[in-house]
């Protein structure tokens, strides 16, 4: 079967063309120029002039980064602690505050942070790990509650002790289903934290914002296109590597 | 059940609950450290704290710190869930009502400037009783017609708090009666572009779906790019949407006489419409693949047409499913509809961006309130509904 394999290549080539087309937009913005320019006024600027796209990028991965790391930290103890004998009172709880929580809609979330947290980007960062907690919690309860029993069995027989289990076998082996939890947690709080510069955190949602305000088409569909093409990419990334992980896991 | 062998298993140590140790050290803190109420002299200024006994008068007020340290021993030690219930439903009711008079109690005569409104104390016994309620209703473990009534119980008790006006006091309905028209014509365009692009999706996601799942290599290429829209952030795909809709209202005749336009409404319920595809297609697809073999074969064998076998069979079977991905959508464009509001697409969305620009939280409040609220009772609704068919058409029980 030659076509699956010819579509991932075109897929593979599409999305390193993406790569570099949105790093040479980012690094050099005024290439572009000439491209932006028929979307606006006349004298009014093609290219985002308060601040570097590139610099913009960075802050907004770092507080995508930030959030994530420590939803990941916090969640995936959560899940253990609720799969051991001592919390395992606390797990059917834990299971449908995961669903209520995710009812709740993530820009809901970023605004009742506003009042507790003031503006800039403590909101958006207590937002973005709020709200990545549940997808992260919900995947890592998945896997370790759905270990194949025969493995559990004989980890037990082989005499390894709990830490041991837990850590050669239980993690291991639910770290692929952790990952797309993680993975669903990252394009949501993507999205949020292009939200979150409406309550003044530096992120690439100002750019579409101060498009919007100023009636500059050309803002809106850059901060648009660099946001969107940067959610599919780091989206793809992720995926990629669970499938890795995953192939390796069954080998 | 797990929770009942667990139970039996630690039937000889001590009868303490452990969620209860948490309900009751929340209840502790939020009844005596933290403040209750939060006092302004108007609607920006700083506030000052207000603790229970400050904001009730004396008889309410210790009559409420009782309630609470009931409510907290109660949790703390194993009791049946019912009793649990009960227990958490009655300081859930009592808070309520409270907080409506400490705000016209503390309320001054001379100032209709100030504003009252519920302080962390408040929202941390509200959010401890809520999770005893939500434990021992786990622990319950009702049946979706029970869950339904509940829901129903509750909404009852909101509304009859809010149209006897126990509630007008309080800041956030302050800001209410102030714009209380466009409150409603701004509810109307929320549901109008959750409801409107969910239907829209429905339209074209259930067809292409069915197209799907009889075309084998149509359904990965169609998957994979619904799955890359709904990776795009929402205000991304808005902004990107007002570059062609735009072209389209100044260049196709007629567009613009039926509402297209480069920003406002239309690129709000196009990318709605767009992100609610994937769960269509993506549940149809799964629903019908579900069906099963047997069920074809023998609707086959009575010598029924392709046509008739999709909507005898077929459907009725995959229903539950394609009503989880109608849940999905709808839970999701209850809460992207609040972002519509920032390319002038109307909604509950308004009032959080004003409040936010306003530094006034209890507008933001008042746009974040009944999303949240609509996205809990359209889930919890749906979810019942969908056990209910599913349970309903399978006589094994099991979906």
């Amino acid at each position: 079967m030659p076509s699956p394999f010819r579509f991932l290549r075109l897929a593979t080539i599409l999305r390193l063309t993406a790569l570099m087309l949105l790093l040479v937009f980012l690094l050099l913005p005024g290439w572009f120029e000439p491209l932006l320019k028929p979307l606006v006024q006349e004298n009014a600027p093609a290219i985002y002039n308060r601040g570097s796209l590139f610099w913009l990028t960075v802050l907004h991965l770092r507080t995508v980064f930030v959030a994530t790391l420590a939803a990941t930290f916090v969640a995936v103890s959560l899940a253990i602690l609720v799969t051991r004998e001592a919390g395992a009172e606390f797990l059917p709880l834990s299971r449908s505050l995961v669903n209520i929580g995710q009812t709740f809609p993530p820009v809901a979330v970023l605004a009742l942070a506003v009042p507790i947290y003031g503006f800039g980007e403590n909101p958006t960062l207590i937002a973005l790990f709020l709200y990545g907690l549940l997808p992260i919690f919900e995947n890592a309860l998945t896997g370790l509650t759905s270990l194949p029993p025969a493995v559990m069995e004989a980890a037990r027989g082989t005499g390894m002790t709990e830490r041991q289990r837990l850590l050669r076998i239980e993690l291991p082996l639910a770290l692929p289903v952790i990952l797309t939890g993680i993975r669903l947690s990252v394009v949501i709080s993507l999205s949020t934290a292009t939200i979150g510069s409406t309550v003044a955190a530096k992120t690439l949602g100002e750019v579409i914002i101060a498009g919007l305000q100023s009636n500059n088409l050309a803002f809106v569909l850059q901060g648009g296109f660099i946001v969107a093409v940067l959610a599919v990419l780091i989206h793809d990334a992720l995926q990629a590597l669970e499938r890795s992980l995953a192939g390796r896991a069954h080998v | 059940m797990t929770v009942g062998s667990i139970r039996e298993k630690e039937g000889g140590s001590l009868p303490v609950d452990k969620l209860g140790v948490i309900v009751a050290a929340l209840a502790v803190y939020g009844a005596f450290l933290a403040t209750f109420v939060t006092y302004r002299a108007n609607r920006i200024v700083q506030g000052e704290a207000r603790t229970i006994l400050e904001s009730l008068p004396p008889s309410l007020g210790y009559g409420l710190v009782a309630l609470v340290s009931a409510g907290a021993a109660i949790a703390l030690f194993k009791t049946s869930a019912a009793f649990r219930m009960l227990a958490a439903s009655a300081v859930l009711v009592a808070l309520s009502l409270l907080i409506g008079i400490a705000a016209d109690h503390l309320m001054p005569a001379d100032n209709a400037y100030a504003r009252i409104s519920p302080a962390s104390g408040f929202w941390i016994l509200f959010f401890a009783f809520a999770l005893l309620a939500a434990d021992a209703l786990t622990r319950m473990s009702p049946g979706p017609g029970i869950r339904l009534l509940f829901l129903a119980g509750v909404l009852a008790v909101m509304s009859g708090l809010l149209a006897t006006g126990r509630w007008d006091g309080l800041s956030i309905l302050k800001e209410y009666a102030s714009r209380a028209d466009t409150f409603w014509a701004e509810a109307g365009r929320h549901l109008t572009l959750a409801l409107g692009s969910l239907a829209a999706a429905a339209l074209v996601g259930l067809p292409l779906g069915i197209l799907c799942h009889r075309v084998d290599g149509l359904r990965d290429a169609v998957l994979n790019v619904l799955n890359a829209i709904q990776t795009i952030p929402s205000i991304a795909l808005f902004g990107i949407l007002i570059g062609p809709l735009g072209w389209i209202a100044a260049n196709v005749p007629g567009a613009m006489a039926i509402g297209v336009r480069g920003i406002g409404v239309a690129p709000a319920f196009v990318a709605l419409f767009l992100y609610s595809l994937l769960p269509m297609v993506a549940n149809t697809v799964v629903g019908l693949a579900g069906v099963p073999q047997a069920a074809n074969d023998a609707a086959r064998g009575i010598g029924m047409t392709d046509r008739q076998r999709l909507f005898a069979v077929e459907f009725p079977l995959a229903f539950p499913v394609i009503l989880a991905g109608i849940r999905i959508v709808l839970v999701q464009n209850i809460g992207l509809a609040t972002i519509a509001a920032l390319i002038g697409g109307g909604g509950f969305g308004v009032f959080v961006f004003q409040g936010i620009g306003q530094t006034a939280m209890d507008l933001v409040l008042l746009g974040a309130a009944p999303t949240v609220i609509l996205a809990f009772v359209v889930a919890i609704t749906l979810n019942a509904v969908i056990e209910i068919t599913a349970t309903g058409r399978s006589p094994g029980g099991s979906p």
